[in-house]
């Protein structure tokens, strides 16, 4: 039974899968690792998402636009992050718990939206898969990477995205620099303000869309509590990768990548315990960590609010 | 010590808060001994509003159910039951109360204590989980009469209904048509956890298969969640890279997979509620729970006298459970007329399904 | 006299919070065409309306007292324990197998080894990040949140596999919960017939110690220390990887201990329903809200779970009375949690002002008053 997980069709099933099922990980982990650079702590990222997931899927559905649904998301996420930036910049709210509140109004705010204005489950008809010309030809590499539907590539490309504004630019050593040493900045003058509001902001479009791409592009079903802990693993993987876009990038796609094989050992009928197949991504996310000891360290301003000494 | 004339502050505060909020109500203790007639409780602000001078009292009925009324599964086949009563019975004859959303099995015993003491008719506990709690409960209030399923255990208690779902004969049904549609002898289950009534209809289907194509394949995915519609939908997405070509699945999650199966343009067998709508292409056939079957047995017992202490099943025999065939599927009439007589078997005892 | 009413205002402050969150809930019930009074009635009266309100109110609280004091000690050694759902699962679970082994025991050899157990049980599944975190510098968050899914599917796993009830085991439906406690084995109900239970003593007794454990132990010292500045607790001499153990430890201890007390005074069984809620009902998550509430302080926090508490309870009953969806509840709780931690900001810049004020009025002493009431994290 074992060999059967060894085969080329089951090799390429569990690289697609991996790589589609990564994508919500990508945009919510991305938009967190923004907002965690600049010293920022947001656990609302999965109410974050629900919300998200809801406009994207409510405006789809009714406008039959796809590409107004993600407007949509992206607005919801933006006004939520406004509001989390609000509390946590200019309150100086503990971020952990008003990214918990924040969770707690997403999950019933969608739920109870869904309700009033849907009533009940539905479909829509999401992004199609488009297929890279040329690249989707390649065996078995064409079916892994070059043929997914937009939001999926869209996730990849973000990593890159991010990766080069947060190193290559000078917006991302002004949001490095804030979470490091919020003083520093402030004396050579960069609003610490502004830039953690920026990075809020952007994290919270960015769980917007992590919920556009489940309700419209990859699932196309809303439903009450569909992220089901999704963006607490989101939050996770920002440690996983050590802060860094390339770091998250490997996270995602390790816990999406085991959890399609632990789908594969259980539809191929090799006899463990269901239990033990599904808590292998995460038994191996904390596995991987230890092997490879990092000596990363948080940025340092990390959940601290910044009040300038007077 | 700052700190602790701080606390006595904040303590004093809001005793005052308490005692002035307290006073302004009258402070009536509902003690939970059951009301002797199922009249409203004077005191009480009236639960649902039934202001009008009732002549004959009407039947009510409180329901905890453990996710939304409308997640097109569990909850909402008692939720449609209920309202299938009403429609029946008349509002001004039946009337229902409902907590959606009871995961938290302590929350619930609240909630089933509380409808009790407010002399609820017919407190249901809608999942298995709650039983334990309604143990508890039951004793102490003679009066009222408790069921829930699913299950067919009433503990020995006099006031205490039980039910449950043959939910593994629409299994079989499904199993049978599943068999016969597949080309590719492969089919796929996407379920929630092992036990209960998922347990339950994934052996009755895998038992229809074998009994009409042995050499179908049927693969079974667990997904350790009632609530993960991410992974649900990309089990559904595994087993088609495995070659399956008819998928089915029960519990809440799976809409997920059926929004996989839709895509993907291979079949869907649905379980718990219709589930046509939701990929109206490629839904072959639903089993539909109809509780009101077995409920509006019970609101009978119930109002001569009866209290409980009786276990009810719907299954395909009393009409409880029915397999509704999607219109909108050009199902070929000599493999629906197999479902049919596999349901006819099982009615008329020809077919049994051995449960492990 | 001034500065009195203004300590009222301070510690009304809160309150006030809760209530501006409520009456934003208020519109949504409008909007829902749900009167808002009737509605606040109802969660009024469900939490404190009778005596029976009142004591499923503590019932609430008490698990969330626990797994608060847990969090008072990890946040305070500034590691950040979001496990606590996991550790309560595997604290009932060590629990629940105690008192269906030792049928023939007494039962307060019982009860007392059964609490140790799931004290123990939680320390494992804390301790384990706690050690990840010292040595292999797995950070706690990414741990904890694995480790909760970790143990979900180990409950699942033991519920329907060896410790299923005999009596399941024998039906086709196989619920997936443990026999239940024998009667014997139960924590004493203390004001039957209500559910109010004997591990509400257990946890205000351990509120109490655990203040004493922060804040006249050296192992509290050296926590705090830890979490206000390792470096400098390095050179003072404090092995600094084994307090970040001990804070994760003692704060899964304390989650542990929650879940058997769940077990043995409210359940008598354990039970799932697939997820980690159904077992917990989120107390694992609420408790860190609630310690938070409180301030980080022991004491504070026996207040600030009985507060959520009531919210929590008296959401319920508004849900049965005025029939308002369960979604509605969850987002009011998730605005109450924004609007009181962001009301925490008006209360310390009134602090500070007063502060200002009093220094200029007379300077103060060379010892600035230390003030473990800041939040901090």
């Amino acid at each position: 039974m074992i060999s059967e997980l060894f085969t080329v069709t089951v090799l390429i099933g569990i690289l697609s899968s991996g790589i589609r099922l990564a994508t919500p990980y990508l945009y919510a982990a991305i938009g967190e690792t923004f907002s965690q650079r600049s010293g920022v702590l947001n656990l609302g990222v999965e109410g974050q998402m629900l919300l998200g997931a809801f406009a994207a899927f409510y405006v789809a559905m009714n406008t039959g636009s796809l590409w107004l649904g993600v407007l949509a998301a992206m607005i919801v996420g933006v006004a939520m992050g406004l509001a989390m930036a609000f509390a946590t910049v200019n309150l100086h709210a503990e971020q952990g718990i008003s990214g918990i509140g924040f969770y707690l109004f997403g999950l019933g705010m969608s739920d109870l939206l869904f309700q009033k204005m849907m009533g009940t489950v539905r479909t829509v008809d999401g992004f199609q898969k488009i297929a890279i010309p040329f690249l989707s030809k390649i065996p078995g590499i064409g079916e892994i990477f070059f043929n997914h539907n937009i939001l999926v590539y869209g996730s990849y490309f973000l990593v890159l995205l991010a990766w080069f504004v947060l190193n290559k630019t000078t917006l991302g050593l002004k949001i490095r620099a804030v979470g490091e040493n919020p003083d520093a900045a402030d004396s050579l003058g960069v609003s610490v303000a502004r830039v953690r509001y920026f990075a809020i902001i952007f994290g919270g479009m960015m769980s917007g869309l992590a919920g556009a791409s489940l309700s419209i592009a990859l699932l196309n079903v809303f439903q009450q509590n569909m992220t089901s802990g999704l963006g607490f693993i989101a939050v996770a993987l920002v440690y996983f990768g050590a802060w860094r876009p390339g770091g998250v990038l490997v996270g995602a796609l390790l816990f999406s990548m085991v959890n399609s094989l632990q789908l594969w050992i259980q539809v191929l009928g090799i006899s463990i315990p269901s239990e033990l197949a599904v808590m292998m991504p995460y038994v191996l996310t904390i596995l991987v960590l230890i092997a490879t000891v990092s000596k990363v360290i948080a940025p340092t301003a990390l959940t601290k609010p910044f009040e300038r000494e007077e | 010590m700052k700190k602790f004339t701080q606390i006595a502050t904040f303590v004093v505060a809001l005793a005052l808060i308490l005692s002035a909020c307290g006073g302004a109500k009258p402070t009536e203790a509902p003690k939970p001994v059951a009301t002797e007639a199922p009249a409203q409780p004077a005191t009480e602000a009236p639960a649902a509003a039934t202001e009008a001078p009732v002549v004959a009292e009407p039947f009510r009925v409180a329901v905890i159910m453990p996710s939304a009324k409308n997640d097109m599964a569990f909850s909402q086949s008692m939720y449609d039951a209920l309202v299938a009563i009403q429609n029946e019975m008349g509002a001004d004859k039946f009337e229902f109360v409902f907590s959606e959303g009871m995961f938290k099995v302590d929350d619930a015993a609240a909630a089933i204590r509380d409808y009790a003491t407010q002399g609820y008719n017919l407190v249901i506990a809608h999942g298995s989980q709650y039983g334990s709690s309604l143990q508890e409960i039951a004793p102490d209030f003679p009066e009222t009469s408790f069921a829930w399923g699913t299950t067919v255990d009433t503990f020995g208690l006099p006031n205490i209904y039980a039910y449950e779902a043959a939910s593994e004969e629409g299994g079989y049904v499904n199993g049978v048509l599943a068999a016969s549609l597949s080309k590719s002898k492969t089919i796929g289950i996407v379920a929630p956890i092992e036990t209960g009534d998922a347990k339950l209809y994934v052996e009755g289907f895998k038992q229809g298969v074998a009994a009409t194509d042995p050499a179908v394949k049927v693969n079974v995915n667990y997904i350790g969640s009632f609530s993960d519609v991410a992974l649900a939908a990309e089990a559904a997405n595994t087993h088609i890279s495995n070659g399956a070509d008819v998928l089915t699945g029960t519990a809440q999650m799976v809409v997920g997979a059926i929004g996989k199966a839709k895509d993907s343009n291979v079949l869907w067998f649905a379980s718990d509620a219709n589930q046509s709508s939701l990929a109206p292409e490629i839904v072959v056939v639903s089993q539909v729970y109809h509780w009101e079957i077995i409920l509006k047995e019970m609101i009978s017992k119930i109002q001569s006298g009866t209290l409980g202490g009786e276990s009810f099943a719907i299954n395909l025999k009393n009409n409880g459970e029915v397999m509704e065939y999607n219109p909108g599927y050009n199902l070929a009439p000599e493999v629906k007329a197999l479902g049919d007589a596999a349901i006819q078997g099982i009615i008329d005892g020809t077919i049994t399904i051995t449960l492990p | 006299m001034r500065s009195r009413l203004s300590a009222l205002f301070d510690a009304l402050l809160p309150v006030i919070a809760t209530l501006a969150a409520l009456a934003v809930g208020a519109v949504m019930l409008l909007f829902l065409k749900v009167n808002p009074v009737e509605a606040y009635a109802a969660l009024w009266d469900g939490a404190f309306g009778s005596t029976n309100a009142f004591a499923e109110t503590l019932v609430k609280a008490t698990p969330l007292l626990l797994v608060a004091l847990g969090i008072c000690i990890s946040f305070r050694g500034d590691v950040i324990n979001i496990g606590g759902e996991g550790q309560m699962i595997i604290g009932g679970l060590l629990a629940t197998w105690v008192g269906l082994t030792f049928t023939n025991a007494p039962g307060w050899l019982v009860i007392t080894s059964a609490m140790i157990a799931g004290f123990l049980g939680g320390a494992i599944w804390g301790g384990i990040p706690g050690y990840l975190k010292a040595y292999f510098n797995v950070n706690e968050i990414l741990s904890t949140v694995m480790m909760n899914a970790i143990a979900v599917q180990i409950m699942n796993f033991m519920l329907r596999g060896p410790m299923i009830d005999p009596v399941q085991a024998q039906k086709a439906s196989k619920i997936p919960q443990t026999a239940r406690l024998i009667e014997s084995f139960r924590l004493a109900r203390l004001m039957p017939p209500t559910r109010l239970h004997f591990g509400l003593i257990i946890a205000v007794a351990l509120a109490v110690l655990v203040y004493i454990l922060l804040w006249r132990t050296t192992l509290g010292y050296r926590i705090r220390a830890v979490g206000l500045n390792p470096s400098a607790s390095k050179y003072a001499g404090i092995k600094v990887q084994r307090y970040i153990v001990m804070a994760l430890l003692l704060s899964g201890a304390f989650a542990g201990l929650a879940g058997a007390v769940q077990v043995y005074g409210v359940n008598y069984r354990m039970i799932t329903d697939g997820s980690a809620s159904g077992f917990t009902s989120n107390s694992g998550f609420n408790g860190i809200v609630a310690a938070l509430f409180g301030q980080l302080h022991p004491l504070w926090s026996i207040l600030a779970s009985v507060l959520f508490g009531a919210l929590l309870v008296g959401a319920n009953q508004m849900q049965r009375v005025v029939q308002a969806p369960s979604a509605l509840i969850t987002a009011l709780n998730g605005l109450v949690v924004v609007f009181v931690v962001s009301s925490e900001f008006l209360r310390r810049r009134r602090q500070r002002q007063r502060l200002a004020q009093a220094n200029k009025e007379n300077p103060p002493p060379a010892d600035a008053p230390d003030r473990p009431m800041e939040a901090k994290s």
